[in-house]
């Protein structure tokens, strides 16, 4: 009996995040549009384009491997693992012991592989583009990651998130400056990951600027479907691991009573409101930067992260 | 001494060296001055706490002296200088940034060495700000090496001066009089090279230093 509750309150987690993802994608461009004064799509939007989307013809072109068919299904299952994985609204589900910090990012970065190489499948030479800036700015990404993984996992003790968030949650860490540096550096990583505004534009189709649209875009029908929820999914899992780590406060153990489940839910509904409006505020406020920029943002990540787990050992030591 | 004083000291030593590093990334005059501004500010608050875990008074004034002349008064005065010189374009580094960010982890990660290990006995919170000072110290050194304007390169001076302060505070029984002298020096310093500054750009039409070598005939 207690199996089938802990199964029933993973798969709430898993059915949870899919079906927030779009919405959160719909109020992070509700808010932008508000900000700069338009009225924007209706919140609701993403899941209708998602719908359209699925009903429509598939169009393929001519020289398109299977792996380019294969490819949107390999990725959306990667995203959705990460995504179910993550914990949301409590810590310590049945499958938490495999949310591995590294193995969740490994996910992300596998589905990114295999996007880079839906670019290049057809031949087209914008695929190509989106490609190469995608691995450039991913070969980036990743050390700044994995250093931000370390200081994180120096101060817990643990990889994994789970353990991770409850040890973060309890305040025995202290107020530590590794952590604030690891919060800039994670999230200026999740801003290049997640193509959003000062790295890449999600909302362009301007040829010159474009990065994760310049890969897709031989992708049509329920293919494109299920790489635009993908796309909202790992934006969903990044914030998830922000407000894990970083603003844990009333997430439920996962053996808790249903009334903390619900806080918990509350609690990871409100970050996730606060998260999205804090990005689009973000996003209106800067301007995009020249693709060769990227290096130094992402570079600064890197040393952020490098600087933090430096600045750790002092502190362990004495 | 209880956690919560030395995770402050910690927390705020560690902003000062990443304010160096981010002196270090700018590379537009006004946004270096407005960064020192904040290193004097972060210096100024480390030196506080400091001065609160030592329950030492006297540590307060040397606080306020950092936030008067260094957070206000001398960036007022650079900013100032390079209206007066013309000169708000780009500056030039020898090296790109990525490479001198290298260098200064590596830096980071050397002073913590070497402090870690020549001062296994002393108290902690001594010991973090030794080692985070040293750190501010070969980074102000870096920038001083790395950089041919002469704005920026007294830039990187003053802050090597806010390590060296930071230090002072750090070790215990260190006399006020020497803060104050080593204070009101570093302003003459300063003085001394605005006036040479503008000695400089009357003789040779710019603060870059390469006309200096050029001009003693070092560099072809």
């Amino acid at each position: 009996m207690a199996l089938i509750l802990d199964l029933a309150v993973q798969a709430a987690q898993m059915f949870l995040v899919l079906a927030l993802a779009p919405l959160l994608t719909g109020f992070v461009r509700k808010v932008k549009a508000h900000l700069l004064l338009r009225q924007g799509p209706p919140l609701l939007q993403p899941y209708r384009d998602l719908a359209r989307l699925l009903r429509k013809e598939v169009v393929l072109a001519d020289n398109a491997s299977w792996l380019f068919r294969a490819i949107p299904y390999l990725i959306f299952a990667a995203t959705w693992v990460a995504a179910s994985l993550v914990p949301t609204f409590a810590t310590g589900l049945i499958f938490s012991w495999s949310a591995d910090l590294i193995a969740i990012i490994a996910l992300l970065g596998s589905a990114r592989f295999f996007l880079a190489l839906a670019g290049l499948d057809v031949g087209t030479s914008f695929g190509g583009i989106g490609s190469s800036r995608e691995v450039m700015i991913a070969s980036l990404a990743e050390p700044a990651m994995l250093m931000i993984v370390f200081t994180l996992a120096l101060v817990v003790g643990s990889t994994q998130l789970s353990t991770m968030a409850g040890y973060l949650a309890s305040g025995e860490q202290g107020l530590r400056v590794s952590l604030g540096m690891a919060l800039i550096a994670l999230i200026m990583v999740a801003i290049a990951e997640n193509a959003r505004i000062p790295v890449d534009n999600p909302a362009t189709h301007l040829e010159l600027t474009m990065v994760h649209e310049a890969m897709v875009l031989e992708y049509s029908g329920r293919h494109l479907a299920l790489i635009d929820l993908s796309a909202e999914l790992k934006l969903l899992v990044y914030i998830s691991i922000i407000a894990c780590l970083f603003i844990p406060w009333g997430i439920a153990a996962g053996n808790a009573a249903p009334q903390a489940l619900v806080i918990g839910i509350g609690a990871y509904f409100a970050k996730l409101a606060a998260c999205g409006f804090l990005l689009a505020v973000f996003e209106t406020s800067i301007a995009k930067m020249r693709v060769f920029r990227v290096p130094e943002f992402l570079g600064a990540a890197l040393m952020l992260g490098l600087l933090a787990t430096l600045l750790l050992f002092v502190s362990r030591s004495l | 001494m209880n956690a919560l004083t030395f995770d402050v000291a910690h927390l705020l030593a560690g902003s000062l060296v990443l304010v160096s590093f981010m002196l270090l990334y700018q590379d537009r005059l006004y946004a270096l001055l407005n960064t020192y501004a904040l290193h004097a500010l972060v210096l100024a608050l480390a030196v506080a706490s400091q001065a609160y875990a030592q329950h030492a008074p006297h540590l307060y004034i040397t606080a306020a002296i950092a936030l008067v002349f260094k957070a206000i008064v001398i960036p007022v005065a650079l900013h100032r200088m390079i209206v007066k010189l013309g000169i708000h374009r780009e500056i030039e580094t020898v090296v790109g940034i990525g490479p001198t960010m290298l260098l200064g982890i590596g830096l980071v990660a050397l002073s913590m060495v070497v402090i870690l290990r020549v001062t296994p006995e002393a108290d902690p919170l001594a010991r973090e700000d030794l080692a985070f000072a040293l750190s501010v110290v070969l980074l102000g050194l870096l920038m001083m090496v790395t950089r041919r304007n002469v704005v920026s390169q007294v830039v990187g001076f003053m802050s090597l001066e806010n390590g060296l302060v930071l230090a002072a505070t750090g070790a215990r029984g260190m006399p006020f009089v020497v803060e104050i002298s080593v204070a009101f020096s570093i302003l003459i310093a300063f003085i001394v090279i605005g006036i040479f500054l503008f000695r400089i750009r009357e003789r040779f039409d710019t603060v870059d230093i390469h006309a200096l070598d050029r001009f003693r005939g070092e560099r072809p």
